[in-house]
Protein backbone atom coordinates (compact mmCIF):
# COMPACT_ATOMS: atom_id res chain seq x y z
CA UNK A 1 0.00 0.00 0.00
CA UNK A 2 1.34 3.59 -0.97
CA UNK A 3 2.25 5.69 2.30
CA UNK A 4 0.22 9.01 1.97
CA UNK A 5 2.23 12.38 1.55
CA UNK A 6 1.55 15.50 3.18
CA UNK A 7 2.72 18.84 2.97
CA UNK A 8 2.57 21.05 6.15
CA UNK A 9 2.29 25.02 5.00
CA UNK A 10 3.34 27.38 7.94
CA UNK A 11 4.93 30.03 9.12
CA UNK A 12 5.93 28.75 12.87
CA UNK A 13 9.22 26.63 13.15
CA UNK A 14 7.62 25.64 16.44
CA UNK A 15 4.39 24.09 14.58
CA UNK A 16 6.65 23.07 11.50
CA UNK A 17 8.31 20.72 13.98
CA UNK A 18 5.48 19.69 16.24
CA UNK A 19 3.54 18.99 12.88
CA UNK A 20 6.60 17.14 11.03
CA UNK A 21 6.24 15.09 13.94
CA UNK A 22 2.95 14.20 14.29
CA UNK A 23 2.72 12.90 10.60
CA UNK A 24 5.97 11.05 11.10
CA UNK A 25 4.60 9.19 13.98
CA UNK A 26 1.66 8.16 11.90
CA UNK A 27 4.11 7.06 8.60
CA UNK A 28 3.02 10.14 6.99
CA UNK A 29 5.75 11.13 4.38
CA UNK A 30 5.77 14.75 4.82
CA UNK A 31 7.81 17.95 3.36
CA UNK A 32 7.44 21.42 5.23
CA UNK A 33 7.28 24.91 3.45
CA UNK A 34 7.24 28.43 5.17
CA UNK A 35 4.35 29.94 3.42
CA UNK A 36 1.15 29.84 0.83
CA UNK A 37 3.51 30.75 -2.35
CA UNK A 38 6.22 28.02 -1.29
CA UNK A 39 2.74 25.54 -1.33
CA UNK A 40 2.40 27.00 -4.58
CA UNK A 41 5.68 26.51 -6.29
CA UNK A 42 5.87 23.21 -4.93
CA UNK A 43 3.00 22.33 -6.46
CA UNK A 44 3.83 24.06 -9.77
CA UNK A 45 7.18 21.40 -9.77
CA UNK A 46 4.70 18.80 -10.16
CA UNK A 47 4.65 17.16 -7.05
CA UNK A 48 1.60 15.97 -5.45
CA UNK A 49 0.52 15.60 -1.70
CA UNK A 50 -2.98 13.67 -0.65
CA UNK A 51 -2.97 15.94 2.49
CA UNK A 52 -2.30 19.60 2.81
CA UNK A 53 -2.36 21.58 6.66
CA UNK A 54 -2.46 24.74 5.50
CA UNK A 55 -1.94 28.00 8.30
CA UNK A 56 -4.24 30.81 7.50
CA UNK A 57 -1.45 33.73 9.05
CA UNK A 58 1.64 33.60 6.96
CA UNK A 59 3.85 36.17 5.26
CA UNK A 60 3.86 36.59 1.47
CA UNK A 61 0.93 34.54 0.47
CA UNK A 62 -1.23 33.83 3.86
CA UNK A 63 -3.48 30.22 3.58
CA UNK A 64 -6.76 31.55 2.04
CA UNK A 65 -5.22 33.17 -1.14
CA UNK A 66 -2.59 30.15 -0.94
CA UNK A 67 -5.78 27.83 -0.88
CA UNK A 68 -7.50 29.39 -3.72
CA UNK A 69 -4.87 29.66 -5.96
CA UNK A 70 -3.62 25.73 -5.35
CA UNK A 71 -7.71 24.99 -6.50
CA UNK A 72 -7.24 27.21 -9.53
CA UNK A 73 -4.76 25.46 -10.88
CA UNK A 74 -6.74 22.45 -10.55
CA UNK A 75 -5.27 20.74 -7.08
CA UNK A 76 -7.85 18.46 -5.81
CA UNK A 77 -5.67 17.25 -2.63
CA UNK A 78 -7.40 17.30 1.10
CA UNK A 79 -6.74 20.44 1.82
CA UNK A 80 -7.28 20.74 6.06
CA UNK A 81 -6.89 24.76 7.52
CA UNK A 82 -5.16 24.42 10.49
CA UNK A 83 -5.44 28.13 12.51
CA UNK A 84 -5.81 29.22 15.94
CA UNK A 85 -8.75 31.69 14.37
CA UNK A 86 -11.24 31.26 15.59
CA UNK A 87 -14.05 33.61 14.88
CA UNK A 88 -16.54 32.11 12.79
CA UNK A 89 -16.38 34.92 10.29
CA UNK A 90 -12.77 34.20 9.55
CA UNK A 91 -13.15 30.26 9.57
CA UNK A 92 -15.76 30.84 6.98
CA UNK A 93 -13.69 32.97 4.67
CA UNK A 94 -11.27 30.30 5.10
CA UNK A 95 -13.45 27.54 3.88
CA UNK A 96 -14.70 29.34 1.14
CA UNK A 97 -11.34 29.54 -0.12
CA UNK A 98 -11.82 26.03 -1.08
CA UNK A 99 -10.82 23.94 2.51
CA UNK A 100 -12.03 20.55 2.78
CA UNK A 101 -11.78 20.49 6.70
CA UNK A 102 -10.97 22.77 9.39
CA UNK A 103 -9.04 22.30 12.62
CA UNK A 104 -8.00 24.76 15.57
CA UNK A 105 -4.44 24.55 16.80
CA UNK A 106 -2.84 23.39 18.19
CA UNK A 107 -2.58 19.94 16.18
CA UNK A 108 -2.84 17.09 18.53
CA UNK A 109 -2.65 13.05 17.31
CA UNK A 110 -6.65 13.21 17.49
CA UNK A 111 -7.06 16.35 15.08
CA UNK A 112 -4.81 14.89 12.75
CA UNK A 113 -6.26 11.38 12.88
CA UNK A 114 -9.74 12.98 12.33
CA UNK A 115 -8.27 14.76 9.05
CA UNK A 116 -7.06 11.05 7.88
CA UNK A 117 -10.57 9.72 8.82
CA UNK A 118 -12.42 12.16 6.47
CA UNK A 119 -10.17 11.69 3.87
CA UNK A 120 -10.54 8.02 3.64
CA UNK A 121 -14.60 8.99 3.90
CA UNK A 122 -14.03 11.67 0.99
CA UNK A 123 -12.49 9.25 -1.89
CA UNK A 124 -10.55 12.38 -2.76
CA UNK A 125 -7.12 10.16 -2.13
CA UNK A 126 -5.83 9.32 -5.23
CA UNK A 127 -2.73 6.71 -4.65
CA UNK A 128 -0.23 7.99 -7.58
CA UNK B 1 18.54 1.03 41.55
CA UNK B 2 17.57 3.08 44.52
CA UNK B 3 19.03 6.23 43.22
CA UNK B 4 17.34 5.94 39.80
CA UNK B 5 14.04 4.78 41.63
CA UNK B 6 14.74 8.46 43.84
CA UNK B 7 15.53 10.51 40.54
CA UNK B 8 12.61 9.00 38.83
CA UNK B 9 10.57 9.64 41.54
CA UNK B 10 11.53 13.46 41.80
CA UNK B 11 10.82 13.80 37.73
CA UNK B 12 7.36 12.41 38.42
CA UNK B 13 6.79 14.86 41.23
CA UNK B 14 8.11 17.74 39.46
CA UNK B 15 6.02 16.56 36.00
CA UNK B 16 2.82 16.52 38.69
CA UNK B 17 3.65 19.84 40.15
CA UNK B 18 4.29 21.70 36.67
CA UNK B 19 0.52 20.44 35.69
CA UNK B 20 -1.11 21.00 39.29
CA UNK B 21 0.25 24.75 39.47
CA UNK B 22 -1.16 25.33 36.13
CA UNK B 23 2.22 26.09 34.16
CA UNK B 24 1.43 23.41 31.86
CA UNK B 25 -1.75 21.96 30.21
CA UNK B 26 -2.25 19.16 27.97
CA UNK B 27 -0.65 19.92 25.04
CA UNK B 28 2.54 19.31 26.93
CA UNK B 29 1.33 15.80 27.51
CA UNK B 30 0.70 15.71 23.52
CA UNK B 31 4.16 16.42 22.96
CA UNK B 32 5.46 13.87 25.47
CA UNK B 33 3.07 11.30 23.21
CA UNK B 34 5.52 11.99 20.35
CA UNK B 35 8.62 11.28 22.09
CA UNK B 36 10.23 7.45 21.38
CA UNK B 37 13.14 6.14 20.82
CA UNK B 38 13.94 7.53 17.57
CA UNK B 39 13.36 11.19 19.00
CA UNK B 40 13.76 11.05 22.62
CA UNK B 41 14.73 14.50 23.68
CA UNK B 42 11.74 16.00 21.07
CA UNK B 43 9.87 17.58 23.90
CA UNK B 44 13.60 19.05 25.42
CA UNK B 45 14.05 20.27 21.36
CA UNK B 46 10.64 21.95 21.07
CA UNK B 47 11.44 24.08 24.06
CA UNK B 48 14.62 24.96 23.61
CA UNK B 49 13.48 25.78 20.16
CA UNK B 50 10.74 27.98 21.26
CA UNK B 51 12.82 29.71 23.81
CA UNK B 52 15.24 30.51 20.91
CA UNK B 53 12.66 31.84 18.12
CA UNK B 54 9.93 33.72 20.66
CA UNK B 55 12.95 35.96 22.24
CA UNK B 56 12.85 37.68 18.95
CA UNK B 57 9.04 37.88 19.27
CA UNK B 58 9.50 39.80 22.99
CA UNK B 59 11.93 41.93 21.47
CA UNK B 60 9.40 43.06 18.39
CA UNK B 61 6.45 43.55 20.93
CA UNK B 62 8.46 45.69 23.64
CA UNK B 63 9.67 47.64 20.75
CA UNK B 64 6.15 48.27 19.50
CA UNK B 65 4.80 49.15 23.05
CA UNK B 66 7.97 51.83 22.79
CA UNK B 67 7.28 53.73 19.96
CA UNK B 68 4.94 56.47 19.36
CA UNK B 69 1.77 56.20 18.90
CA UNK B 70 1.66 52.54 19.55
CA UNK B 71 0.68 50.17 16.31
CA UNK B 72 -1.86 48.10 17.96
CA UNK B 73 -2.37 46.09 15.13
CA UNK B 74 1.33 45.10 14.50
CA UNK B 75 1.29 44.75 18.25
CA UNK B 76 -1.15 42.07 18.08
CA UNK B 77 -0.03 40.84 15.37
CA UNK B 78 3.26 39.78 17.16
CA UNK B 79 1.30 38.82 20.16
CA UNK B 80 -0.83 36.14 18.13
CA UNK B 81 2.27 34.60 17.28
CA UNK B 82 3.58 34.38 20.10
CA UNK B 83 0.48 33.30 21.74
CA UNK B 84 0.29 30.78 19.50
CA UNK B 85 3.81 29.28 19.86
CA UNK B 86 2.89 29.51 23.86
CA UNK B 87 -0.12 27.08 23.16
CA UNK B 88 1.66 24.84 20.49
CA UNK B 89 4.43 23.94 23.97
CA UNK B 90 1.54 23.97 26.57
CA UNK B 91 2.48 27.02 28.00
CA UNK B 92 -0.52 27.34 29.96
CA UNK B 93 0.14 30.75 32.14
CA UNK B 94 1.95 32.22 29.51
CA UNK B 95 -0.94 31.67 27.09
CA UNK B 96 -3.56 33.13 29.41
CA UNK B 97 -1.64 36.44 29.97
CA UNK B 98 -1.28 36.37 26.16
CA UNK B 99 -4.92 36.32 25.90
CA UNK B 100 -5.66 39.08 28.36
CA UNK B 101 -3.08 41.42 26.27
CA UNK B 102 -5.03 40.98 23.30
CA UNK B 103 -8.17 42.07 25.60
CA UNK B 104 -6.28 44.97 25.84
CA UNK B 105 -4.58 45.71 22.20
CA UNK B 106 -8.00 44.95 20.74
CA UNK B 107 -9.35 48.19 23.18
CA UNK B 108 -5.80 50.31 22.37
CA UNK B 109 -5.06 50.21 26.34
CA UNK B 110 -1.49 50.81 26.16
CA UNK B 111 -1.38 50.80 29.91
CA UNK B 112 -3.25 47.26 30.06
CA UNK B 113 -0.40 46.41 27.15
CA UNK B 114 2.56 47.09 28.92
CA UNK B 115 1.77 45.57 32.89
CA UNK B 116 0.60 42.73 31.29
CA UNK B 117 3.53 42.44 28.69
CA UNK B 118 5.17 42.56 32.27
CA UNK B 119 3.14 39.62 33.71
CA UNK B 120 4.03 37.79 30.46
CA UNK B 121 7.81 38.60 30.43
CA UNK B 122 7.52 37.25 34.36
CA UNK B 123 5.80 33.75 33.77
CA UNK B 124 7.97 33.05 30.15
CA UNK B 125 10.84 33.49 32.19
CA UNK B 126 9.57 31.52 35.38
CA UNK B 127 8.33 28.45 33.03
CA UNK B 128 12.11 28.24 31.61
CA UNK B 129 13.75 28.02 34.61
CA UNK B 130 11.45 25.13 35.86
CA UNK B 131 11.78 23.44 32.44
CA UNK B 132 15.26 24.18 32.74
CA UNK B 133 15.44 22.03 36.24
CA UNK B 134 13.02 19.15 34.65
CA UNK B 135 15.20 18.31 31.82
CA UNK B 136 18.16 18.59 34.20
CA UNK B 137 16.24 16.35 36.32
CA UNK B 138 15.02 13.57 33.63
CA UNK B 139 18.59 13.80 31.63
CA UNK B 140 19.88 12.72 35.53
CA UNK B 141 17.08 9.59 35.25
CA UNK B 142 17.93 8.64 32.17
CA UNK B 143 22.42 8.41 33.38
CA UNK B 144 21.12 6.77 36.35
CA UNK B 145 18.90 4.09 34.53
CA UNK B 146 21.90 3.36 31.71
CA UNK B 147 24.84 3.33 34.68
Amino acid sequence: MNKLRALVVDDNIINQMIHHRLLDNLGIENQVVGNGKEAVDVHSSGTYFDVILMDMDMPIMNGIEATKKLREMGIRSFIAGVTTRALEQEKGEFMEAGLDDYQEKPLTTAKLLSILHKINHSGIHNFS
Amino acid sequence: MDNTNQVRQQVANMRRSLFDQGYLDDQFIQLEDLQDDANPKFVEEVVTLYYNDSARLIQNIEQALFNRPIDFGKLDDYMHQFKGSSSSIGAKKVKIECQQFRVYCIAGNADGCSRTFQQIKQEYACLRRKLQTYFQLVSQAGQAESA
